[in-house]
């Protein structure tokens, strides 16, 4: 008990007799976890949407009218064998022009005059989506292996439609996506730790005379070491509750406002920025970086 | 010569340092040999005994530090042994070094003081390191640093003392857990004459307690009127080993006289002879 007294004096009092480094670390931290936890929700939402877009995306295929329900209902059994497919939805002709309607919207609709039809122009068809957007490629091949104009693989299927070029544009678009976001968050994070340790080291740096020192008169590597890693704790735990105070005023006087004028902040299929999980998240990280930091880099100058 | 005999004299020699305990160091042919091939030290052997004061003195470069250091297992020998207290100290794990320094007292040059804390703090921490009560730190704080003369200065920065006061400072935190041995690597490097003879002086009432000091220095006047064993190194190599005195005859000047007058070395009492430190090294 005693020992722990002693050890939490000389953190503190490193900390007044080094209030530059000690700052300047704290700053640090604050700003890095403030840019992670900036970017992090934007990079999750980012994320969510393009799942979401992705998972959405399917191919329509048209059925010659002459098709028999026997018929129908074979090749939908068959389409549903098809690997990689998840779904596949039969479209009937009156289905057909109520989705267009709805896609149109109604003034859009009445403009073009959807409304006077005397028949319905629309053929029936499957809506096939499969389980990821990346195997949309092999499930068209699969229903029109001669490819878009070519006869398809089933007898009662005509041609395909619905947007496919934009399909194809989406799915790569997003896997590009995906893949940035990915390796920016990688090097964030990274560039993060390095940051810190880089701060660290040059604060303990100042003060290795010191530890020469304390070595000299005998004192044990975690004699020594205490009082630096007690003092990783304060200046993680300072740094990390100033990001977070930022964070959390970003959040109410900007972000929240915005996300209920705008949808695209939340992804409907993940709550992306689950506030207080990060917030707890970035803070056991920023004390647990800062103190296994000091400790660390302690190490180099116990060194006999 | 008659007359240097009598100038050898240790009349008020407290103890024998050739007492049949195991000498407090002893080199066996210790080689160093620095990565990219300077020797540092050539096959030396040294005993110390317990109690006495030696001077290892020699021109820059010829090992004198390097050995301090070994003897404080900051440099390990590339050959040979170096005993503490009869204990090869190049077999001793990683873990037990910090006991072992705690057993030697360290006396530098440049002083390393730690620049954040008072006077009083960094003689404390010296005990704190071992894990003394804070009873034990009372007492022994203040004692010590009256023994330095510095009982005034408590409170004081090492950055608000002079060079001399700064080391006595040190002095006091090598020596308040009153260590069997204290080494100084130049502890007068830094300072002028005066002052010189004043932490001379601390460390000779240091000794005279019992503890074993070795003393490094260049200062070849200081060594040769202090009347004590001497050890020269050069270029790696033990070339003297004796009891300086007989070996400057010019050693009456007021330097000389005034230090042995302070340091009650006077004039009755025992010679030492030379040849008998040359035993020791055989």
């Amino acid at each position: 008990m005693g020992r722990l007294i002693f050890f939490v004096k000389e953190a503190a009092r490193a900390m007044r007799r080094n209030a530059a480094p000690s700052l300047a670390a704290v700053v640090t931290t604050a700003v890095t976890v403030v840019l992670l936890g900036v970017l992090i929700p934007i990079f999750q939402t980012a994320q969510a949407k393009s799942d979401q877009v992705r998972g959405g995306l399917n191919f329509q295929a048209a059925i010659y009218p002459d098709a028999t329900k026997a018929e129908i209902q074979k090749t939908f059994n068959e389409l549903k064998t098809i690997p990689h497919v998840e779904k596949v939805e039969y479209i009937s002709k009156p289905e057909a022009l109520q989705e267009l309607k709805e896609t149109l919207g109604k003034e859009k609709a009445a403009e073009l005059g959807v409304e006077q039809l005397r028949t319905n122009p629309l053929p029936t068809s499957f809506r096939i989506t499969p389980d990821d957007a990346a195997n949309l490629s092999s499930v068209e091949l699969a229903v029109f292996p001669h490819g878009e104009n070519g006869k398809s693989a089933y007898a009662i299927i005509s041609n395909p439609f619905g947007g496919k070029d934009e399909t194809r544009k989406i799915e790569q678009v997003t896997s590009a996506l995906k893949i940035v976001l990915t390796v920016i968050t990688a090097l964030l994070i990274a560039a993060s730790l390095m940051l810190i340790a880089n701060t660290i080291r040059l604060s303990i740096f100042t003060r290795r005379r010191e530890v020469e020192v304390m070595r000299l008169v005998g004192a044990t590597r975690w004699f020594i070491r205490w009082p630096f890693m007690l003092e990783g704790v304060v200046v993680g735990a300072a740094g990390g509750l100033v990001a977070i105070l930022i964070l959390w005023l970003g959040k109410i006087t900007i972000v929240d406002p915005l996300s209920k004028t705008f949808h695209f902040l939340e992804a409907q299929n993940a709550p992306a920025v689950n506030f207080p999980e990060l917030v707890v998240i970035l803070f056991a990280a920023a004390v647990l970086v800062s103190t296994l930091g000091s400790g660390l880099t302690l190490r180099r100058f116990l060194k006999v | 010569m008659a007359r240097s005999r009598k100038n050898n004299s240790r009349g008020d020699e407290p103890r024998r340092p050739r007492a049949r305990r195991a000498p407090i160091i002893e080199l066996n042919d210790v080689t160093k040999v620095y990565p990219g091939g300077h020797m540092a030290l050539d096959r030396v052997s040294l005993a110390i005994g317990r109690g006495e004061f030696v001077f290892l003195v020699g021109p820059t470069g010829c090992g004198k530090s390097t050995l301090i250091k070994m003897l404080i297992r900051e440099l390990r020998a590339t050959e040979g042994q170096v005993k503490i207290a009869g204990r090869d100290i190049g077999k001793l794990p990683e873990k037990k070094i910090p006991q072992l320094r705690r057993n030697i007292g360290t006396i530098f040059q440049d002083f390393k003081l730690l620049p954040n804390r008072t006077v009083y703090d960094n003689v404390a921490y010296a005990l704190q390191v071992i894990g003394a009560s804070r009873a034990e730190i009372r007492e022994q704080v203040p004692a010590t640093l009256r023994l330095v003369g510095l009982s005034t200065k408590l409170h004081s920065y090492p950055d608000q003392l002079s060079g001399g006061e700064q080391q006595r400072v040190s002095v006091a935190r090598a020596f308040v857990n009153h260590p069997p041995l204290l080494l100084a690597d130049e502890p007068s490097g830094n300072l002028d004459p005066v002052t010189s003879i004043g932490i001379m002086q601390l460390l000779y009432r240091i000794n005279k307690t019992g503890t074993t000091v070795v003393v490094v220095t260049h200062d070849r006047e200081m060594v040769d009127n202090m009347r004590r064993r001497v050890v020269e190194l050069y270029e790696g190599r033990v070339v003297r080993d004796e009891v300086s005195g007989g070996y400057t005859e010019e050693s009456t000047s007021e330097f000389g006289l005034r230090m042995r007058a302070e340091m009650g070395v006077g004039a009755q009492g025992e010679p030492r002879t030379n040849g008998h430190d040359h035993e020791r090294l055989l």
